[in-house]
């Protein structure tokens, strides 16, 4: 699907690395360059007719995020990405809010950007993490959630969809659950919203995070949406210009309202502006559409790849177009360099989950994560190359 | 050399390497080389005595050329000064990273003097190097 819209395309490339970031669509790549080229100004403090236009573009980018993950626009914070939205979270309220034996339940199959900002809470003031298990097929059942809750338990931390195995968690009965036992959802969006229709309130979701390069946006630029109330009780961890709307020599000062008080200093607003047409863009494909078409891809791979005898498949079953797989005796990073030789993109190693090696038993793994512009053609060529490794030492020594 | 031979050296290496299992000795110097690469986790253990590298072993999970390169200098430095050692190293780091350097001081460890042409391999083929140098500092 569209892949016209994308110059990276134009090579002859199969771009199997989506779950790492997306390619750009040429809207996107346009709108950064016409801010650059056309209305440079920072925003919030221009009176001129550049800064007009780039401080709508700004603010206007907030009524899309919201729009796009059912929330309200004064819910939706710019971050630099998902890591930093999570380490908000964290430090910024759950630092004010937790206390000394709180237990956080998360699981192996987290990021890593999921996981040590929450270890280094535990070392700053004691909460207790606990790892939900994960079943046979390293999902996280309903199950598993109800038996690792505790009285003590204030938060579940979970990914939407988990970056190596691809797992779609069933956050909305998930959320029901955190309501009923005033428990702090928090959902780490990076690999679930780019892909799916994420719904914020409908979920009951308190904390959501998810990063602009992963959805065809540009990089250094990610969202944090809260629920207003929540928001209006973190504290920010960046101050500065912006952010503030008085201070005095004798230390006084105020901090402006949520959102903007989080925003400490000119933000990454050529970003800021990419993001707001990467959303607009993958709206008017749809995101049903989207997904629809990445799970047909899966299918289509799954089944081609099943039928080489040497090739392991981790995770054929999830739910998303993410395939962890290995060859038999051969290390993940030389099979992706194997299939660097015929352009054929993909991730090998832990993907920054390292817990997830005492789940499913390996270290490493090379990953094809799929997106909409990729092709059933992409994956032939996948397939084709993958059919012939049995002479992978002659390709990459 | 000949692409063919090259191959077969590292793929000899790589698939039969030379002290790969680690043992239960407090007489070793260790080190993890994880801090190195994110993906390939090996384990390198080196023992020496009287200025001398007595022995030096390694394991873990690692590519073709990691593996291979740490078989292959293992052979190399074993029975080796600490000062020839040093030299050998220096001069295999500078082959890698497309620097002057003494082709007769690196034995079979030539076979990667290719593998500039290859940037994202670098790395692999000098995580032993810089393992055993870490070993080497702590002396």
């Amino acid at each position: 699907m569209n892949r016209e819209d994308f110059p990276m395309l134009n090579q002859d490339i199969v771009y199997f690395d989506n779950g790492a970031t997306t390619l750009k669509p040429k809207c996107v790549i346009d709108s950064m360059m016409k801010y650059m080229s056309e209305h440079t100004s920072n925003i919030h403090r221009g009176d001129y007719d550049a800064a007009v236009i780039t401080n709508k573009l700004y603010d206007d980018t907030r009524g899309v995020v919201a729009k796009f993950v059912n929330c309200s626009p004064r819910e939706v914070v710019f971050t630099s990405g998902t890591t930093m939205s999570i380490n908000q979270i964290v430090f910024g309220f759950m630092k004010n809010q937790l206390k000394a034996g709180d237990e956080v339940l998360l699981t192996r199959s987290e990021h890593a950007s999921n996981v040590l900002p929450w270890i280094r809470l535990s070392e700053e003031i004691g909460i207790t993490i606990k790892y939900m298990e994960l079943n046979e097929e390293f999902e996280l059942t309903l199950d598993s959630v109800k038996k690792s809750i505790t009285e003590k338990t204030k938060v579940i931390s979970i990914a939407h969809v988990t970056n190596v195995i691809g797992e779609v968690r069933d956050v909305k009965a998930i959320g029901e659950i955190c309501k009923e036992k005033n428990i702090y959802f928090c959902v780490d969006g990076a690999q679930s919203v780019p892909h799916l229709r994420e719904n914020f309130k409908e979920n009951n979701i308190d904390f959501l995070s998810f990063s602009g390069h992963k959805m065809c946006g540009p990089t250094g630029v990610g969202v944090l949406i809260g629920k207003y109330e929540l928001l209006n009780k973190m504290s920010p961890l960046c101050y500065g210009g912006g952010m503030n709307n008085f201070f005095e020599a004798d230390s006084t000062y105020e901090l402006k309202d949520v959102p903007i008080k989080f925003e400490a200093g000119t933000p990454p607003i050529a970003e800021v502006i990419g993001l707001r047409e990467a959303i607009l863009y993958l709206e008017s494909i749809g995101m049903e559409r989207i997904h629809e078409h990445e799970m047909n891809l899966k299918k289509y791979l799954v089944e081609k790849l099943e039928k080489i005898n040497n090739i392991t498949l981790y995770n054929k079953n999830s739910n998303s177009g993410i395939l962890a797989f290995n060859i038999k005796d051969v290390f993940a990073q030389d099979t992706s360099i194997y299939l660097n030789n015929y352009k054929v993109f993909v991730r090998a190693g832990n993907h920054c989950a390292k817990m997830l090696k005492d789940e499913i038993g390996i270290r490493n793994t090379v990953r094809v994560s799929m997106y909409f512009y990729n092709s059933f053609e992409d994956i032939d060529r996948l397939v084709e190359v993958l059919e012939k490794s049995e002479d992978i030492f002659k390709v990459v020594l | 050399m000949d692409n063919n031979l090259r191959r077969e050296i590292i793929l000899d290496n790589y698939q039969d390497p030379m002290n790969r299992g680690l043992i239960d000795s407090a007489d070793y110097l260790k080190v993890n080389t994880n801090s190195e690469s994110c993906i390939d986790n090996l384990d390198f253990m080196m023992k020496v005595e009287d200025n001398t590298i007595k022995d030096i072993r390694f394991d873990g999970e690692a590519c073709a050329i990691s593996t291979s390169a740490s078989s292959i200098m293992i052979r190399s430095l074993i029975g080796k000064s600490v000062e020839d050692a040093k030299v050998i190293l220096n001069n295999y780091k500078a082959m890698i990273n497309e620097e002057d350097f003494n082709r007769d001081l690196l034995g079979e460890l030539v076979v990667y003097d290719e593998i500039c042409k290859q940037p994202n391999r670098k790395n692999c083929a000098l995580l032993p190097s810089k393992a055993i140098d870490k070993m080497l500092g702590e002396l």
